[in-house]
């Protein structure tokens, strides 16, 4: 179970990109994260897994608190957070093969992942998730020469070595044409159901959102403003998360604190 | 544009202002090139000499003498030698430094600048120079060459290293950290793969300049083929000097299509 409580991130001295935010993700479901540019869907999900250090509150991963974590207490709890990227992120001169097992580099030792002498469990694994997502035949192939929708696949892949208790999708199907988008989320659904694994997705495509996921969470300008059902969502609800700007929020704030 | 610029049919480039500026310019560009031409001391009636000098001398030279050319030859080979294990080391020890002086790798501000300082040091000063200090140090020899080789690689693999370190992607970066890999296991799998074009590259180029600063290192005694061409200039041998001059010419012919055969190949 992920329980986040009162969450704030603040760059600098200026206005947060989260503010005292609440969300529990609790069993396998598959969560979408939708809302405008800048609303801080992406901060929150780095926030998790502290590639964006939060300013204050509390994440807790099945009873790890995160926020506190440092060095090799934090690799180890980043090892069992999987993450899914908009730009796939993988070592593009690298094989598959290579960039799948770079999952398990936060288990392996420094000397195995130098020689690339990986364990058989491993390599086991390996072929079995990507046999799953039908990229096993392209082990050997560097990274480079695959499509982008095979490239989200070894995304996934490289996530799911870790044997991760969350999957956190960052915008995976941004840089997709929209077949191959509706592929990766229906995979990322799959997985989910397959793995007994809670995913959290931040999509643009409100669509795919209310299509592929169990669960919608819209935010708007630091804030959740709706948590409900996808058949919840509305066309009012759509309204009040995607129009506005963030200067008429703040002056909306203004006004209710005077 | 507006109205007022209807039906004109005059356009300079520069205005009168600017144009005079150019002329100063100008101006005391040809006076600072005239004084330093009259301040350094040149003895003219020898410049205007210097054709029937040339022509003497070369007269001279042909043709080659080949009597010497096994020796010449061998010493050809540890001038080779001297470029080349000079490279390999220099290479190796400059991934250090490239990590050191590469922003994004390197552990704080204070490694930064220590990186920064053995570049700048490696680089500022010449091949000759550090193998004149390695004369001292070593004695004559092949082994003076090659550290002094050696010494001014590292500054320039290290540099170029370093930049193409910075220039990276740095996604990939962040996909491994977030997976829970230690910095040094990301520097493996995310950063070496992106720079090992660079690297490859940036050490043929060396290997390839190395090769022609190992032919002169024998003129300071630090050994190479430069030893036999100044023991043939100071004994008059000028048709021997020939034979060692062409040899180093076909040398570097021959170092420049290795080079582009090996870059062909990895690259």
């Amino acid at each position: 179970m992920l329980k986040i409580s009162d969450l704030v991130k603040r760059y600098g001295g200026g206005e947060p990109v989260l503010k005292n935010l609440d969300l529990t993700i609790e069993g396998e479901s598959v969560v979408s994260i939708i809302g405008s540019s800048g609303a801080g869907k992406s901060t929150l999900l780095r926030c998790i897994n502290r590639l964006v250090e939060p300013t204050s509150g509390s994440i807790t991963l099945n009873g790890t608190e995160l926020t506190r974590l440092r060095g090799a207490e934090l690799r180890r709890a980043r090892r069992k957070i999987g993450m899914v990227f908009q730009g796939f992120n993988l070592v593009e001169r690298l094989t598959v093969m290579e960039n799948v097992q770079s999952g398990r580099l936060g288990y392996i030792s420094t000397w195995a992942a130098l020689m690339r002498r990986y364990p058989r469990e491993d390599i086991r694994r390996a072929y079995e998730l990507m046999e799953r997502v039908g990229i096993a035949h392209y082990a050997d192939k560097r990274a480079d020469e695959l499509s982008g929708g095979e490239r989200q696949r070894v995304g996934v892949v490289r996530a799911l070595m870790q044997k991760p208790e969350i999957l956190l999708a960052d915008e995976p199907t941004a840089s997709l044409d929209p077949k191959t988008s509706e592929q990766i989320m229906g995979l990322l659904r799959d997985l989910s159901r397959e793995l007994k694994l809670p995913v959290l997705i931040n999509i643009h495509n409100v669509h795919e959102a209310k299509e592929y996921t169990d669960r919608i969470v819209g935010m708007r300008y630091g804030r959740i403003i709706f948590d409900d059902l996808p058949r919840a969502l509305d066309q009012e609800a759509m309204d009040r998360i995607y129009s506005g700007s963030p200067a008429a929020d703040r002056a909306g704030e203004m006004r209710a604190a005077s | 544009m507006t109205l007022s610029d209807l039906g004109r049919d005059d356009w300079t480039r520069f205005t009168l202002k600017q144009r005079l500026q150019r002329y100063v310019v100008f101006a005391a560009c040809a006076l600072a090139i005239g004084w330093a031409i009259s301040s350094i001391e040149v003895i003219w009636a020898w410049v205007w000499d210097a054709p029937s000098q040339m022509g003497d001398l070369f007269g001279r030279m042909i043709p080659p003498d080949p009597s010497n050319l096994g020796a010449i030859l061998r010493v050809l080979w540890e001038t080779v030698n001297i470029a080349t294990i000079a490279t390999a080391f220099a290479v190796i020890l400059s991934l250090p430094v490239a990590w050191l002086a590469a922003q994004n790798t390197t552990p704080n501000r204070a490694t930064l600048w220590i990186g920064r300082f053995i570049l700048v040091s490696s680089r500022s000063i010449n091949t000759i120079i550090w193998a004149l200090l390695f004369v001292a140090i070593f004695g004559p020899g092949i082994v003076a060459g090659i550290v002094a080789i050696m010494f001014r690689s590292i500054g320039f693999v290290g540099k170029l290293l370093g930049e193409a370190i910075e220039e990276i992607d740095k996604r990939p970066v962040e996909a491994l950290e977030a997976t829970g890999a230690s910095r040094l296991k990301v520097i493996a799998y995310a950063i070496v793969p992106q720079v090992m074009p660079t690297f490859w590259a940036v050490s043929i180029l060396r290997w390839d300049i190395n090769l022609r600063e190992s032919t002169v290192l024998g003129l300071v005694g630090a050994g190479g083929i430069g030893i036999i061409l100044q023991g043939a200039i100071d004994t008059f041998n000028w048709r021997e000097a020939a034979t060692v001059l062409l040899a180093i010419l076909g040398l570097v012919i021959l170092g420049e299509i290795v080079s582009a055969w090996l870059r062909r190949r990895i690259l």
